[in-house]
């Protein structure tokens, strides 16, 4: 059915509302990536059958059928953010948040929630000795401003029904029928959204600069879904969440920019992503909304997806582009810059996931209240995705200019095990932040300012167990890997400064090899062609710069105060929690076990090769590297 | 040594139009199938977009996801992203290597079972450390879980 007006539009709105008011309970199970991996989709079918064999009237999608005044809603949404404690349900209206839910919970869940409205203790929230059966009170929540993830977890994920019931596509109606195309640049412009990906350019600029082509044949949009830096899941999140949010960003910028042709290049990591991005543009393509005439204003609009290889260096632009054509991931020398000869040497508006997943809000609600979230220069949220070690795991949505204190201590929930010792930001093209930035407002000009970046949002949270020199030395190991190879500095560089940090984690380095990283660290940001260069050395610089006594204890003192370096541990069995099994001197290969059964055992250290068997075999965890 | 079905790899070239943008949704198509890129195959679709077969070896081998190399029935996939590093994803590795008998520069376990490869990244940070076998995800791992779920793939397989 094409919804070939305005009117047409409106009247299927009205008509999915209805059909979505009517559910009388709806029940959101988790369809993240997390929950997934947690066994959701054994926990739906689980709640389906439940339901059923009780009779009740179980409604799987609201264009269904079903014979009663007010059925149950049963869905799979997108991200809930506590990964940690997945899978995770929430039930409307009640607002209950179930965590960690077990397909022998599902009985008493449709028995006692759903039939006789009691909140299950065991399987809600619980922090301080305090139970928390609604989502929106436990502090991971109450500290959020949720914009680009604000459908993320309350309607079904790949229904375009729920979408639209809840107000989705009145951002593109507006955009298409109230407004020119330069009104809605004007708009974005005002809003100050800068992109997401990690630059932070100002979005609205970039689209005026594509509009300004008017004679070109065509134009594109490109959604950048390769979301490349260990760590983040964020625009994962987003697309398998809400992918008909960001699709209706891309329309809109199509309108905007004059562009009729869209690609969305998603990484090959997120087979979940590209599934439910098909539906929706499928979905989309059935209701006439991307296509040809679009709700009958005779303008167009295409998508199709682009599957990623595993190339981190195609989250450039200009390698992103050259990967959708069918070569080699390669970035090339700017200018020209993609807006004027980007994708098939057309102009391109390349924008991020969560860049376009912005954009609706804005056109609603317009700039003034978009500006009202944020800091000044840095308006509106932006989401994290928290990682490492952390009590609460997950997706987080915060307002820039929110401190790290906040998101670490107050949504995180703080460190799981010892001390906090500091957050990697914006993966391995971004820097540490330390204690002495825990006040400092989060946002894309104040992190740069101390040498780190957003980037796209990753944030792994380190404690005291996590080596500041060995994740230097990850990070030049994946920079190193994932370097094109185009140019001499970073495909030179990059290998030269890992070798180094191997020699220190190694306990065979130098104290010059502190300077010469320093040195070789600022020649590969100032001579590499492109940001994937430019940024690789800041774990380097950042971790040089804030944990210094940390090399200078692995090069002079040939210790490793994290005890992770494994050259400079040595292998210690803790005699409290020993109980002498002898399964640990069973393993040892050299024989430096000794010691009488149940009775705690003890390591030769003139004898151990540090192999570690012991240490991954002992069942009490007795055996420490110190 | 794996014989290819032209008329499959054909499919999958109308699929996408012979187009020579489409290189790379081609390949993966093929490597669906096959696991990996048979050599024959590669020839096969550089004769067929035009390219030379250098120009399409070029862009096969600069992506990480493209492999040469047969692969053993379950590809085990370690994450070794930054959340799962921290976690010590390290560990697992050692003792998945450990259990299959294999050693990093293996392509594929002697009896045909297993591929280990490590992975930056599945997006399934909040679980870490996370492996994969044959896309499953296998949440929060240790070395316990790991030698555990080696064996219960051997049982599986009567080894």
């Amino acid at each position: 059915m094409k919804l070939n007006s305005r009117e047409a539009l409106q009247a299927f709105r009205s008509e999915c509302k209805a059909a979505l008011d009517k559910q009388k309970y709806k029940i959101l199970v988790c369809g993240g990536s997390g929950c997934l991996a947690a066994g959701s989709k054994k926990i739906f079918d689980c709640l389906n059958n439940a339901l059923v064999s009780r009779g009740l009237p179980v409604q799987l999608s609201i264009e269904e059928h079903v014979d009663h005044p007010e059925p149950v809603g049963l869905k799979t949404c997108g991200c809930h953010g506590l990964c940690s404690l997945a899978p995770l349900i929430r039930i409307e209206p009640a607002g209950i948040l179930y965590m960690k839910v077990q397909p022998e919970d599902c009985d008493e869940i449709i028995e006692r929630t759903i039939l006789q409205g009691e909140v299950i203790d065991r399987l809600v929230y619980h922090d301080n000795g305090r139970a928390y059966s609604r989502q929106e009170d436990i502090p991971f929540y109450k500290s959020q401003t949720r914009v680009a993830l604000a459908n993320c977890g309350h309607i079904a994920a790949e229904s375009i029904e729920e979408y639209i019931a809840v107000g989705g596509y009145s951002a593109l109606e507006k955009a298409l029928f109230d407004m020119t195309p330069d009104e809605v640049i004007a708009e974005v412009s005002d809003s100050g959204l800068r992109g997401r990906g990690g630059a932070g350019f100002p979005t609205g600029k970039k689209w005026s600069q594509v509009a300004a082509h008017k004679d070109a044949p065509v134009k594109y949009i490109v959604c950048n879904g390769d979301e490349g830096d260990p760590g983040a899941f964020m625009d994962c999140s987003i697309m398998e969440g809400d992918p008909h949010k960001m699709l209706e960003g891309m329309i809109i910028a199509g309108i905007a920019c004059g562009a009729t042709e869209a690609y969305i290049y998603v990484r090959a990591e997120y087979p979940n992503a590209v599934k439910r991005l098909s539906k929706a543009i499928e979905a989309a393509e059935k209701y006439g909304i991307v296509g040809d005439d679009i709700f009958g204003t005779g303008k167009s609009f295409h998508i199709s997806i682009s599957k990623g290889a595993g190339a981190f260096v195609c989250g450039e632009g200009s390698a992103l582009t050259a990967s959708i054509e069918g070569q080699r991931g390669m970035p090339r020398t700017k200018p020209p810059r993609s807006v004027d000869h980007g994708l098939f040497n057309a102009p391109t508006s390349l924008n991020n996931v969560e860049t376009f997943a912005n954009v609706p809000v804005i056109i609603n609600r317009g700039a003034a209240w978009y500006k009202s979230i944020g800091t000044e220069n840095n308006s509106g949220t932006k989401a994290f995705s928290l990682a490492g070690n952390i009590k609460n795991t997950g997706l987080i949505e915060v307002p820039m200019g929110t401190t790290l204190r906040e998101i670490v201590f107050n949504i995180g929930g703080g460190v799981r095990t010892g001390t906090f010792k500091a957050v990697q930001i914006g993966g391995p093209s971004g820097g540490c932040l330390t204690e002495e930035h825990l006040d400092l407002p989060l946002d894309f000009d104040s992190t740069k300012k101390i040498g780190a970046i957003i980037g796209s949002g990753g944030m792994i949270v380190m404690g005291d167990d996590t080596c500041m020199v060995e994740i230097a030395r990850f990070f030049m190991n994946f920079t190193k890997k994932e370097s094109c190879g185009k140019c001499n500095t970073c495909r030179e560089g990059i290998p030269r400064i890992q070798a180094i940090l191997e020699r220190i984690t190694h306990g065979t380095g130098e104290m010059e090899d502190l300077d010469m990283l320093q040195e070789l660290s600022s020649v590969v940001k100032s001579c590499s062609l492109c940001g994937l260069g430019k940024t690789a050395t800041n774990p380097v610089l950042s971790t040089l710069k804030y944990f210094k006594d940390e090399y200078v204890a692995h090069v002079r003192d040939k210790k490793c105060p994290a005890g992770v370096c494994r050259s400079l541990c040595t292998m210690w069995i803790d005699p409290l929690k020993c109980i002498g099994c002898t399964k640990c001197a069973r393993n040892c290969p050299t024989g430096a076990i000794s010691g009488e059964l149940r009775k705690p055992h003890t390591i030769d250290p003139e004898k151990c090769i540090k192999c570690r068997e012991c240490k991954l075999g002992c069942p009490k965890h007795a055996i420490k590297e110190v | 040594m794996v014989k290819v079905d032209l008329t499959f790899i054909d499919s999958v070239l109308d699929k996408h139009g012979h187009s020579k943008t489409k290189a790379i949704a081609i390949m993966q198509d093929v490597q669906n199938e096959y696991k990996f890129l048979p050599k024959d195959a590669l020839s096969y679709i550089a004769e067929k977009l035009g390219m030379s077969e250098a120009e399409l070896y070029g862009v096969a081998t600069f992506y990480e996801n493209f492999s040469m190399n047969e692969k053993g029935k379950y590809i085990i996939k370690v994450c070794n992203g930054t959340a799962c590093h921290v976690r010590k994803s390290d560990d697992v590795q050692e003792a998945l290597y450990t259990a299959t008998g294999m050693k990093p520069e293996d392509h594929m376990s002697e009896d045909g079972l297993f591929t280990i490869e490590r992975v930056s990244c599945l997006g399934a940070c909040g679980l870490a450390p996370v492996c994969t076998v044959n896309d499953v995800v296998h949440p929060a791992m240790t070395p316990e879980k790991m030698y555990k779920l080696i064996a219960e793939l051997r049982e599986a397989e009567g080894v």
